[in-house]
């Protein structure tokens, strides 16, 4: 093996004071190979962006590398200094970032973006810099490079965007490239297009990829090793055939435990069940205003829908971002007014109710959202909260506040927290909060508006498994709403696929992921990243070894 | 494109009529127009006279309408105290007010956009510190206080700038800076925070993962962004000041059209102050339309579809 | 980033529980100098507003022509009249103090008129958007496009100078923030998600206004309250300045700068010590609201 382009010894950097541990990064160590991709994983707050930005030199001033070497191009990248520092990045190591929506610059052309690279660092002439700019766009696959190149970001797709943060990243062919979870903010197809690109690069650059993730189905997709990291240490590494297959560490199992799959457990047949939600030929059109320079336009949100959902029955509505499933959740729970159809609630059609004749319907269909900390008013306490629906239903505030304490401890939660602020509750706790709070007005039917995608792993099976539990406790008929086949597959009876406001498949998981009849749903199912992975049943797996390093650099 | 400036006009309009009608009402409502004129001690008969003359006696809504007309066609009425077109007597002044509101807004920008810069860049150092004190005491010294305490510095014990009139361009050096230093604390706090805000933005973090040198950071990726909004405002504030410069014109007894408004209202001569209220609310309309127009200008998102 | 990974979910929240929103903000409070600062100096401009007349020994009104533009101690006056007398041989300390009462006066009710306006405006627009949006953004236009010096002298020259009538254009005049800020601070909370779980849970379009709405936008409407208080205690200086406001001989601080303007060559302490005070005031009340907005900035996101 040659040697290593990057080599990280030891490295510890620390937190600011009063923060919730000392080191944010503690005592790691790390090489990457030319033409190797490695993967750190980890959930939010483990250190593996850290880790990233400080071999980019571009951590936020309040961390500090305290100890240890990053040793690059036979220097210490710790011990140089900014300017120096400065001069490596672009030219011989450069970064991929999440947001494609924010990363590039909104007042200047992409082309001039991409052209700054070789401004910098070259003597190029303006033409040679800018055929160099169309080849690398060209490079990404970028339709069109000439119109691209006099483009502005906001033009462009998040995809597209994040081909250009891609090409400008290997416009001088860097030694080092480092990606920080860069399709986390992607649509399930343009993932598997990005995930492709950078494993084609393998093959033509000689850049060696530091690839950041909290996705083991993207670690299966591209990862050659693996280093799994946890509150700042690294707790596994290894190949990824070892790692993802093998897993050694208790923690890495807990991951690759949750990493969602089919593993439903078979449930009764819902024949003969009576039908509880109906909608029928709903549809729904917006205007989006214009400005001096550009005119408005009719989005046609929601087209001619029609399901039934029979109860006790989970069904799972799919789509990527702009599909139409957010609106079509507001007209159900009537936040928005359909232009047209049907919704039939227990027999009740609640479609044209008038505010005043809808009141006492509302309480029959309740949404947990997606954000945890947009979802709770951070002004009133979490029973005062609670108690808002029975209350407003013109139940009693003690009584309702008895319901409130009993709740908690279904959602596993500490009664006497209902004293307390929003503030004090992390993502998972809030999502739990607001079941609770949706519980409290015995609905019928429960939307789950993409309520576990903001979470971790972990957490997220917890939080799928209680919706589970009281689905059957309670008998509720769930509507799980979600861009992520994978988490429909877990816990939906039935599912609908939306693609631009219409219903293109429908049929139960087995039918959907067996034998998918629309080439939309083919496509999504075939961009699921780590597909060639079976996930190892890790309650079968031998026995963590107490040799097995835990905790420690293996 | 046409079709929205069209709408923009159409609303412009509106808003500068009902300004005019509000003004209107408010100002012929106030007691006896004829008397105003007349003055306290005139007779009977001279009232009966003038408001014969004015129709004064007629429904209020009736003289604005009459009003409205002539001013659509360009009359605002004539000065009761000149007795001469208000265009007239307004139009004298404004290339004053206009030049003391260029100036007092270069004035302002010159002051404000560095310091917000700097003050942004290191937040907390001594630049940062007095960039928070300037703006502090900006906003709370009365403009018209500090006219006067300029005066009793550099015209009286110092004898450098001449403390009234409007004959040569010194006259405008300490009505600029009373009328800048007013616009300053606004320009300021707002380049600074927006600097701080596109400073953290994902696009500068970019920038510098490239490996640019930190000018080109700074100049190129970070303050065109922010100075977006800065320069709109800078022109709203435009507007304001012109409204505004009727305190500082008259402390410097500068013969601009704030000066003239204040004349005018010891004088009563309602015809002027209504065609003033509304020669000033325009120009706030046309400043906040130019501040759109630059503001798409800046920014290719509202430009480019 | 700093979010707590995979919490177990039966222990109640992680370490020492965190604080709640009004004992985190009375922490920030007691640590902002501004803040301290700011009230101080607010403090005693109160307290001398409230207990004029134990703090005085002459009154405002009157006149003294035997002892008329003596200087205060500091320039060399006597103890007597340790601010000195005015051109009209007024003590000038008894008509700072009384002054005071004006200014805060002014400031106040004028701020509370706006503030009613303006919010009430801007939480409608912000809230129902569409056509009352448009309304509202129209009157604000309207407003705006109004040159407020101008009108409220000319108003005032009409009307006639007596407190109310000050109060009340400065009221009507100065709403145009309120209005803006709360109207585009509603718009945010308004697509918070916990607005519409509370419009699912059954709750009155009063109640969601009132509980949800209001003590989500009230940081910013204490903030411009103060704002506005300081913009109308200077203004009415301004228009008592110009002769067309508070009219004399009340005890107004504009009308003192004023009355003062007239010597200015030979006794500029006279016009130095009513500007100062009417400085001191708006200093201490913009920095009051600065610390507000500090102290109060919405616990959200750790």
């Amino acid at each position: 093996m040659s040697d290593p382009i990057l080599s990280i010894r030891n490295l510890t950097v620390d937190l600011p004071k009063g923060g919730d541990r000392p080191h944010a990064v503690e005592a790691l160590s790390l090489d990457i190979q030319p033409k190797e991709i490695v993967c750190i994983v980890g959930e939010s707050g483990s250190g593996k962006s850290i880790t990233s930005f400080t071999t980019m030199g571009l951590l936020p001033k309040a961390l500090t590398p305290s100890s240890g070497e990053v040793i690059f191009d036979g220097q210490d990248l710790l011990k140089i200094s900014a300017s120096e520092h400065a001069k490596l990045r672009g030219r011989r190591m450069a970064m991929i970032f999440q947001e494609p929506m924010s990363a590039l610059n909104p007042c200047y052309t992409v082309g001039n973006q991409i052209e700054e690279m070789f401004e910098q660092h070259t003597d190029l002439a303006a033409a040679e810099r800018r055929a160099r700019t169309l080849r690398l766009l060209q490079e990404v696959h970028l339709p069109e490079p000439e119109r691209i190149y006099t483009s502005y970001p906001h033009q462009l797709s998040g995809g597209q965007r994040q081909r250009i943060v891609i090409a400008m990243a290997l416009a001088l062919d860097p030694a080092l490239l480092i990606a920080d979870e860069p399709t986390t903010a992607l649509d399930l197809s343009t993932q598997a297009q990005i995930l492709h690109l950078l494993k084609e690069l393998r093959e033509h650059h000689s850049a060696g990829i530091m690839f950041v993730t909290h996705d083991f189905d993207v670690v299966a997709e591209i990862a050659d090793r693996v280093v799994v990291m946890k509150e700042g240490r690294i707790v596994e590494e290894g190949t990824a055939e070892e790692v993802l297959n093998r897993p050694q560490h208790p923690y890495t199992r807990l991951l690759i435990d949750a990493v969602p799959r089919r593993t439903r457990v078979e449930r009764d047949s819902l024949d003969g069940r009576p039908e509880l939600l109906k909608v029928a030929g709903l549809e729904k059109t917006y205007h989006v205003k214009g400005n001096m320079f550009r005119p408005g336009r009719i989005v046609h949100a929601c087209k001619n829908i029609e399901f039934a959902v029979r109860k006790g029955e989970t069904l799972g509505i799919v789509g990527e971002s702009g599909s139409g499933k957010s609106t079509l959740v507001k007209c159900l729970i009537r936040l928005e007014d359909p232009d047209e159809g049907a919704v039939w609630v227990e027999g009740t059609n609640i479609a044209a109710f008038s505010k005043r004749a809808l009141h006492p319907y509302r309480k029959m269909i309740q949404i947990v959202f997606q954000d945890p900390y947009g979802s709770l008013n951070p002004r009133r306490t979490i029973g005062d909260q609670l108690v808002e629906g029975p209350v407003n239903f013109g139940r009693d505030r003690a009584e309702a506040m008895a319901r409130a304490r009993e709740l908690m401890k279904i959602v596993r939660l500490d009664p006497e927290a209902l004293n307390r602020y929003p503030n004090q509750f992390s993502g998972g706790q809030r999502q739990r909060i607001c079941i609770a709070r949706a519980l409290m007005v015995e609905p019928k039917v429960l939307i789950a508006d993409e309520a576990v995608s903001a979470l971790d792993v972990s957490v997220q099976k917890e939080v799928l498994k209680l919706l589970n539990e009281i689905r059957d406790k309670m008998g509720l008929t769930v509507l799980f709403i979600t861009h992520d086949l994978r988490v429909a597959a877990q816990v939906c009876d039935n599912l609908i696929v939306m693609q631009q406001g219409a219903i293109v498949e429908r049929g139960t998981v087995d039918k959907v992921f067996g034998a998918p009849s629309h080439p939309y749903t083919q496509q999504l199912l075939a961009a699921q990243p780590g597909q060639g992975w079976d996930v190892p049943d890790v309650s079968k797996l031998p026995p963590v070894s107490a040799a097995s390093g835990v905790g420690g650099v293996v | 494109m046409l079709l929205y400036i069209l709408k923009r006009l159409g609303l412009a309009a509106l808003v500068a009529l009902t300004v005019s009608a509000i003004s209107f009402s408010l100002l012929f409502l106030a007691g006896d127009p004829a008397i105003s004129i007349a003055g306290e001690n005139a007779s009977s008969e001279d009232i009966a006279a003038i408001t014969e003359r004015y129709g004064f006696d007629r429904p209020l809504p009736v003289q604005y309408a009459d009003w409205l007309v002539s001013a659509a066609q360009g009359d605002l009425g004539r000065s009761w105290y000149f007795d001469l077109p208000t265009t007239q007597i307004i139009g004298d002044r404004l290339g004053v007010t206009m030049t003391l509101g260029l100036l007092a807004i270069s004035f302002a920008l010159i002051l404000a956009i560095p310091m917000g810069v700097a003050a942004a860049v290191r937040p907390n150092s001594l630049i940062d510190r007095a960039a928070l004190f300037i703006s502090v005491v900006g906003q709370a010294i009365p403009s018209f206080w500090f006219g006067l305490i300029l005066i009793v510095v550099f015209s009286i014990k110092l004898g450098l700038v001449p403390a009234s009139g409007s004959d040569s361009w010194k006259h405008f050096i300490l009505p600029t800076v009373v009328l800048g230093y007013y616009a300053t604390p606004a320009i300021m706090r707002l380049t600074r925070a927006g600097m701080i805000e596109v400073l953290s933005a994902d696009y500068i973090r970019t920038a510098r993962a490239k490996g640019l040198n930190p000018r080109k950071v700074l100049f190129k990726h970070a303050l065109r962004n922010a100075v977006i909004p800065v320069i709109s405002l800078a022109a709203v504030q435009m507007g304001f000041m012109l409204g505004g410069s009727i305190v500082v014109e008259s402390i410097f007894a500068l013969h601009g059209a704030g000066f003239l408004a204040w004349e005018s209202i010891s004088r009563n001569d309602l015809p002027v102050m209504q065609a003033l209220i509304l020669v000033f609310s325009m120009f706030y309309i046309l400043f906040t339309f130019l501040a759109d127009v630059l503001n798409a200008w800046m920014d290719p998102r509202l430009r480019v579809g | 980033m700093t979010q707590t990974a995979a919490a177990s979910p039966a222990t109640p929240p992680a370490r020492e529980a965190p604080l709640t929103p009004r004992q985190a903000m009375l922490r920030r409070a007691l640590r902002h100098r501004g803040l301290i600062f700011g009230t101080t100096l607010m403090g005693i401009i109160v307290f001398v507003a409230i207990f004029a007349p134990l703090l005085t020994q002459y009154s405002p009104y009157d006149q003294d022509l035997l002892a008329r533009m003596k200087p205060p101690v500091f320039l060399g006056g006597e103890a007597e009249h340790w601010l000195g007398t005015d051109a009209l041989g007024r003590d000038f300390w008894s008509r700072l103090a009384y002054g005071a009462r004006i200014s805060l006066m002014i400031g106040i009710f004028a701020a509370t008129i706006s503030a009613v306006i303006g919010s009430v405006l801007g939480i409608l627009a912000g809230y129902f958007g569409g056509r009352v949006d448009m309304a509202v953004t129209f009157l604000i236009n309207v407003r705006l496009a109004m040159p407020v010096v101008l009108v409220a002298l000319a108003v005032v020259a009409l009307f006639g100078g007596s407190l109310m009538v000050v109060v009340s254009v400065l009221g009507l005049l100065l709403w145009d923030r309120f209005a803006v800020v709360l109207r585009s601070a509603t718009m945010q909370v308004r697509k918070l998600e916990y607005v519409a779980a509370a419009e699912v849970l059954g709750a009155s379009l009063p109640r969601v206004l009132w509980k949800d709405i209001l003590p989500n936008v009230m940081n910013h409407l204490i903030v411009i309250f103060t704002l506005e208080m300081a913009h109308a205690i200077i203004l009415e200086a301004a228009l008592s300045f110009l002769g067309l406001g508070v009219q004399p001989p009340t005890p107004s601080w504009g009308l003192m700068i004023s009355e003062g303007k007239e010597m200015l060559l030979f006794e500029p302490w006279l016009i130095t010590i009513p500007g100062v005070a009417l400085f001191c005031l708006v200093l201490s009340i913009n920095m009051l609201g600065d610390a507000i907005r500090d102290v109060t900035a919405p616990e959200g996101r750790n």
